[in-house]
């Protein structure tokens, strides 16, 4: 059961617990974490789950795959080295405690 | 005073326009009312992901019941609109409920397409009811007859298939997919399909369907231990028509998605608009043509008038290959294709009157992300 904290982007935090399995996405909108958007449901086809993982995190993550990192050059929001979609991050106890921090602006 | 915004329909568009009017800071009442039982659901996982049994039906949801009440979105289920009242700007509910409003928003969305029944109904794809169904059915099949070479009915095809389903498609039109893509690109789905073993039939109008079995033209009749037929859909209008809105085809709208009522919007698969890719009225069913609606909806009751000029995408998932189309397909005159259609990673440019008209990219999303740039009017 993994942990992990949402920032806004004007600062306020939420910390939301879920199963193992589930995507930063999901686990974002199944707990009314305002800022992900997710139009298309987790297909990758939108770039509207962008977030910024706390680079201590990064190294964790599978890195991004071909149809993420294209999809990223769509958001709305500056992209970053650290930017990544949330519906292709999946939790794993390996995760727990991960930080991301939303964007301004998902569309 | 604003009485609020009734949005008949909780489909992706309908759904959107919600979650858009909260987000652009529209503060009034807002109703989301749908005739299905379900808290707001997506579709395109119920021809891939859910029907293959890798998606749960949890994961569809777009958000869970308590986000509803948490953002003060009145979700009214089970309890589908009957009549609009323009003149005192109502609507009543099957249940006899009456909601007023200052907007109206119609997404109503569209139902499937039938064939003759022979006897008990074969399955059909729209709602996650049908979904769920049809994954039943072939729980307990060796064999599945898909209806249709749409999309629906490729996608279902391509899931039973990887389940070890013996597939067969039977389709009316002369090639895969024939409106919606271009003949390179039906060609190399048709291979792909027939690589996986999957039969295909085509140029054949099914006469008639039953839960497993199918007439065809010229008598003979097909069998399978699932038939699924997917041959299109048919927009609901009913309601605006019993409303003296104009309809042909769809809800017709302006560029603001207005209908000939400036007060009532239509987005979504219902939608008869004007579409600067098209170059006219047209309605359209997809992700992105009901989410960008439902945007530019949400801005103007807002109070921030926005007209719609999304370039429009689609996508669709068979086998290994995942087809992104960006644009409108149209007879092109033109065609190249880029990348190695044999290594399965590829593009094809159409053009018409020397102008790039659409772009479809297998397995190639970078390519198919440029593209809609490119295409921007």
């Amino acid at each position: 059961m993994p942990s992990i904290t949402y920032i806004s982007n004007s600062g306020e935090s939420r910390t939301v617990t879920v199963d193992s399995g589930v995507t930063i996405m999901q686990a974002a909108v199944r707990n009314g974490v305002p800022g992900i958007v997710a139009d298309c449901g987790g297909e990758c086809q939108c770039a509207t789950c962008h977030v910024y993982v706390d680079p201590k995190f990064l190294g964790l993550l599978k890195p991004a795959a071909e149809d993420e990192d294209a999809m990223l050059a769509l958001t709305a929001s500056e992209r970053k080295d650290n930017s990544r979609l949330a519906c292709q991050l999946v939790l794993t106890d390996a995760l727990e405690g991960i930080v991301v921090t939303t964007p301004p602006i998902q569309q | 005073m604003d009485r609020g915004v009734v949005i008949v329909g909780a489909g992706q568009a309908g759904f959107q326009t919600a979650l858009s009017l909260r987000n652009e800071g529209y503060a009034g009442k807002i109703a989301l009312i749908d005739d299905e039982g379900r808290v707001p659901y997506a579709r395109p996982p119920l021809s891939k992901a859910y029907l293959k049994g890798t998606a749960t039906a949890e994961s569809l949801e777009y958000r869970p019941a308590e986000f509803f009440v948490q953002q003060s979105l009145d979700l009214v289920l089970n309890d589908p609109a009957v009549e609009i009242d323009r003149g005192r700007q109502t609507v009543a509910l099957r249940s006899g409920r009456e909601l007023e409003w200052s907007s109206l928003v119609l997404a109503t969305g569209a139902h499937v397409r039938r064939l003759p029944s022979l006897g008990k109904e074969p399955s059909y794809l729209r709602t996650f009811a049908d979904s769920e169904s049809l994954r039943s059915h072939l729980s307990g099949s060796g064999s599945l007859l898909a209806i249709g070479c749409g999309f629906i009915g490729l996608e279902a095809a391509a899931a039973a298939r990887a389940q070890g389903k013996q597939v067969r498609v039977i389709g009316a039109e002369a090639r895969l997919m024939g409106r919606a893509v271009s003949p390179f690109i039906s060609a190399w789905f048709h291979a792909l399909h027939e690589r996986h073993g999957v039969e295909i039939q085509l140029s054949t109008a099914v006469q008639g369907v039953s839960e497993t079995s199918a007439v065809l033209p010229d008598g003979t009749v097909e069998t399978a231990d699932t038939v699924v037929v997917g041959i299109g859909v048919i927009p609901n209008t009913e309601l605006a028509a019993k409303a003296n809105l104009a309809v042909s085809g769809g809800i017709v709208t302006d560029s603001y998605l207005r209908t000939t009522d400036p007060a009532i919007f239509a987005v979504g698969d219902c939608a008869m608009h004007p579409n600067v890719y098209a170059g006219g009225l047209t309605r359209i069913e997809s992700v992105q043509n009901a989410a960008d609606h439902a945007r530019a909806v949400a801005s103007t009751i807002s109070g921030r008038p926005k007209e719609y000029r999304q370039v429009p995408w689609f996508w669709t998932e068979q086998f290994e290959a995942k087809l992104q189309i960006a644009g409108l397909a149209v007879e092109a005159d033109e065609t190249e294709v880029k990348g190695d259609p044999e290594s399965g990673k590829f593009s094809v440019y159409s053009y018409k009157a020397g102008k790039l008209k659409f772009v479809e990219s297998v397995n190639q999303p970078a390519a198919h992300i440029a593209a809609r740039k490119l295409l921007e009017i």
